[in-house]
């Protein structure tokens, strides 16, 4: 049996209803399965179907869910009443568009790369699915507790960067290619603020392991780490494509970017990853940041609700924010990215190294433990210079970011000819 | 190795999302950099022009609705003004005042839409845009109070305005005049406050006013660029001469003046329309005129307005039949256009969408 | 309020230096002669006293003997205004001096000019099809067109 698997509740539930038996008794107290002995292998198999099931089935179901908030919400906020025709307020429309795109043709352009194009999608899902194995949704409800949980997720989800480029290159279309190219630039660009300011979380928590991160969270890091916190929201909502940074898909200016081209199917799935992503991405900062399924109390028994909350409350800020922001330039996206979020980062992490150095082992009695009243010593000293590096880093990138794109003076305009088309 | 280069032309339009109708820009870019732009016009040609010399003086009306289809109200009063000297017809007090009072309600709303789209533009999904109709929605309430219908109202004829406004069309009116302000005051300050749409539109798509004028640039984009040069004030019709307004003008020609322009042009333009209520006197509303007017022959007449995309102007000349024998429209969309090569090469993809939606064309107009 | 100048006054302006150039004129027309156009409209613009920097429009009327060019001018710094015209006497080929050199606001109109009505100007950068696409037979405007194009 896997290390990683016999923590999770419902594998070791199916898995010993199934084929409990004498063998496995260390798991599952000796009682005995459905299954005759000997055949442990097919319960084992059974359970981690189980498992995928629910996973998969929640990440689309949540993604159906969130395309319902997320236009209601939408609605809301531009005084409109959005969907409200299939199911009580609209429940079901969701359902109706997956059924409108699964029974509209799948059109794949003549001059497109077959391969490369259709493997898009599975890629975009399977990236997000992947980073969802590590995400723990309660107290021992996670597919597996690997020991570099948090870098696991950052690699994970930076496999979206290649499928986007795969969908600009193969699409063969213009302005598929324009939002590859601002995509790669993009994306890359965000992955280093990201990675940075994952590394304080990492530091307290002394582990990499997202379960050890949430024990770890005594207070909330996005007390802890206000930086950081905010540095993950700005990098992963650039991740996310969403606004202010959906260059890469800007309806107003490349239509609809990297995925112009897909139709059908395979569109969905696409929007099926974002939509998920959005949730994922909440989870990921409601873990991370918010202290996960612990709560103020009951975190054993509502660990579940109490995740749920938190995540709900930053798929609201996601929306909030897709609805109030204009899109950047660019250029603009890239100092941002370069000239504010970069130095902050490092600012972070220079800070909280000093500060687990100092309370976890220079005085502390157990090497590596940082008390409840140091964090909130931590707290004191990072909210009042988050609230400073920002207004001083806020004052001397403005100017720079502001600056506008310098006229072209390289190449000679073409001289006006007669239509060539 | 050096990275080899090369150019890429690209047609934006004329399905696209923000080329504001069926435009069509075939543009040349080096990376996101716009080396050449050339639009391409006609996907929208019904040919307005000649249709004007198939039909009598009132019937050629209907057709000035469909040229700029968000301001109908300035593209009646232009016709009707240009049709008006051809006759030597003087217009009833009462319906100037009307007029003045309904093109100033749809310069409202063309630069609602303007803005809103605009904003659409810069990226922020529909929040604005949703603002700024449901403002618009109000007035094209009252223009159906007016005249029956919204967009295509047809409700300025040669000689006045088609009906005197219903009684009840004045409470409605004072019940938007007295929210207006409100609504205005929080467009502007959700729009004119926001960092991104400041770093987005200032100091892009700058438009010199010596540039400006050369290429017969009118309307809000000239004022952006500095000239305070609105026909209402330079050559007033109607009874514009009666009422007191300010003509906004920007500083430096860039996006973001041509976006204040129009914010304050609201602001003017609702104060123009309290001012109408208050000395609008009883009388008739039209001139009394034939069924079917016959101007002299040889008689020709320029009729223009300060529509809220510029200078609008009819260019009749009559050969004594019951047709105008020639229909021009200049239309201030086509030729703010003119500038668009000077105004894009050189800027980068995004502002091209942004500098485009604050010249603020109408495809119908462009097209006629 | 816009001053619209009369045919005669601008008239005596253009007496010194075009002689031969004002073929006529009546109310606040004034017609050119076609060749000296661009002469014309260049003196127009600079003439501090005239100075026409604005041009409204450019309009052709089909009179079946002769094409008539219609500009209007607007100076915006005296804030007065003038109808400048100009006559070509031919169907095929017509073809008058451009003013785009002058006014660069001239550019789309005399391409709408030259696609419906079908008078050419000469020293127009880009003269070609603005409304219709290429190779349409005709210039619709014209008041003998008739169109050939079965829907």
């Amino acid at each position: 049996m896997g290390p990683f698997l016999r923590d999770n509740v419902v594998f070791r539930e199916v898995y010993c209803w199934l084929g409990g038996s004498e063998s496995n008794a260390g798991l599952c107290g000796g009682a005995d399965g459905l299954l005759p002995a000997g055949f442990e292998w097919a319960a084992y198999f059974a359970a981690g179907f189980a498992i995928i099931l629910i996973l998969v089935n929640g990440a689309l179901l949540g993604a159906a869910a969130f395309v319902w908030a997320e236009r209601r919400l939408l609605a809301r906020f531009q005084s409109r009443r959005g969907p409200n025709r299939w199911g009580p307020w609209g429940v079901l429309q969701p359902i109706a568009d997956l059924l409108k795109l699964l029974i509209k043709e799948d059109i794949i352009p003549h001059a497109a790369d077959r391969v490369a194009f259709t493997l898009v999608p599975i890629i975009m899902l399977m990236a997000l699915l992947l980073s969802l194995a590590v995400l723990p949704f309660a107290k021992s409800a996670y597919l597996v507790n690997l020991n570099i949980g948090v870098l696991y997720i950052v690699a994970v989800s930076s496999i979206t960067t290649i499928a986007i480029f795969m969908a600009g290159w193969s699409s063969a279309n213009k302005y598929a290619m324009f939002g590859a190219m601002r995509g790669v630039a993009m994306l890359i660009s965000y992955e280093i603020p990201l990675v940075l300011s994952l590394v304080g979380v990492v530091l307290i928590a002394g582990s990499m392991s997202l379960v050890s991160v949430v024990e770890a969270q005594t207070i909330p890091f996005i007390i802890v780490q206000p930086l950081g916190a905010l540095i993950f929201m700005l990098g992963i909502s650039a991740e996310l494509n969403r606004t202010p940074f959906d260059i890469l898909e800007a309806e107003s200016e490349i239509i609809a970017g990297y995925h112009t081209e897909y139709s059908g199917i395979k569109f969905a799935l696409i929007q099926a990853a974002e939509m998920a992503g959005v949730l994922a991405a909440s989870g990921f900062l409601a873990t991370l940041f918010l202290g996960g399924w612990s709560g103020p109390f009951l975190s054993g028994q509502l660990g579940a609700l109490w995740f749920l909350a938190k995540l709900g409350f930053f798929v609201f800020l996601f929306i909030w924010i897709r609805a109030t922001f204009p899109r950047l330039r660019i250029d603009q996206i890239m100092a941002f990215a370069w000239k504010f979020l970069l130095p902050l980062a490092l600012i972070n992490i220079a800070v909280t190294a000093v500060q687990v150095y100092f309370f976890g082992f220079y005085q502390a009695e157990v090497p590596g433990e940082i008390t409840r009243g140091e964090l909130l010593i931590m707290a004191a000293i990072n909210i009042p210079l988050a609230l400073v590096s920002i207004a001083a880093f806020g004052r001397v990138t403005r100017e720079k970011i502001r600056v506008p794109a310098p006229r072209f003076e390289g190449l000679a305009p073409i001289p006006r000819t007669a239509e060539v088309d | 190795m050096p990275i080899r280069t090369e150019p890429v032309t690209v047609n934006i339009g004329p399905q696209h999302p923000s080329t504001h109708g069926v435009l069509r820009l075939r543009v040349t870019f080096d990376g996101e950099v716009i080396v050449d732009v050339e639009p391409i016009f006609g996907y929208l040609h019904r040919g307005s022009e000649k249709l004007a010399e198939e039909r009598n003086y009132v019937q050629v009306l209907t057709l000035t609705d469909r040229l700029d289809y968000v301001a109908s109200m300035t593209n009646n009063q232009a016709y009707c003004l240009a049709v008006e000297k051809l006759m030597g017809v003087e217009v009833p007090l009462r319906g100037q005042y009307l007029r003045v009072l309904a093109a100033e309600l749809q310069r409202v709303a063309s630069h609602l839409v303007a803005v809103g789209f605009l904003l659409q533009d810069l990226g922020a999904l529909a929040t604005p845009l949703m603002y700024c109709f449901r403002f618009r929605e109000k007035i094209l309430d009252l223009f159906e109070m007016l005249c029956g219908a919204r967009i295509t109202v047809s409700y300025m004829r040669p000689g006045g305005v088609f009906a005197d406004a219903p009684p009840d069309f004045w409470p409605a009116l004072d019940v938007l005049l007295a929210e207006a302000s409100e609504l205005v005051a929080e467009l502007e300050q959700l729009l004119m406050q926001n960092e991104i749409v400041l770093i987005r539109t200032k100091n892009v798509g700058v438009l010199p006013l010596e540039t400006a004028i050369a290429h017969s640039v009118s309307g809000p984009v000239l004022k952006a660029s500095g000239l305070a040069w609105d026909w209402r004030k330079m050559d007033p019709y109607d009874v514009y001469d009666r009422v007191r307004f300010d003509v906004p003008v920007g500083d430096r020609g860039d996006n973001y003046d041509r976006l204040r322009v129009r914010i304050e042009e609201v602001k003017q333009s609702l104060g123009i329309v309290s001012q109408c209520v208050e000395q609008i006197e009883p009388g008739p509303a039209r001139a009394e005129l034939p069924f079917v007017l016959r101007p002299p022959a040889g008689a020709e007449a320029y009729g223009r307005v300060e529509a809220p995309k510029g200078e609008l102007g009819f260019y009749l000349v009559s050969d004594g039949s019951i047709a105008p024998y020639r229909c021009k429209i200049r239309s201030p969309s086509l030729i703010n256009l003119t500038v668009l090569r000077e105004l894009l090469i050189g800027w980068k993809l995004a502002d091209m969408i942004v500098t485009l939606g604050s010249i603020d064309i109408n495809m119908g107009e462009v097209d006629r | 309020m816009t001053r619209a100048f009369q045919g005669q006054e601008l008239a005596g302006f253009l007496r010194q230096g075009f002689p031969d150039a004002v073929t006529g004129w009546a109310g606040d027309c004034l017609w050119i002669d076609a060749p000296r156009l661009l002469d014309v409209a260049r003196f127009l613009k600079d003439e501090p006293s005239l100075a026409f920097n604005f041009l409204s429009s450019v309009s052709a009327v089909d009179y079946i003997d002769h094409f008539e060019l219609v500009y209007h001018l607007t100076s915006m710094t005296h804030n007065h205004s003038a109808v400048l015209k100009t006559r070509v006497y031919t169907r095929d080929d017509p073809s008058v001096p451009s003013v785009v050199a002058v006014w660069p606001g001239a550019d789309f109109q005399e391409r709408e000019v030259w696609d419906l009505m079908g008078v050419a100007f000469e020293g127009h950068p880009n003269l070609k099809r603005i409304m219709l696409w290429d190779g349409f037979p005709g210039h619709p405007h014209r008041k003998d067109f008739e169109d050939v194009v079965s829907y």
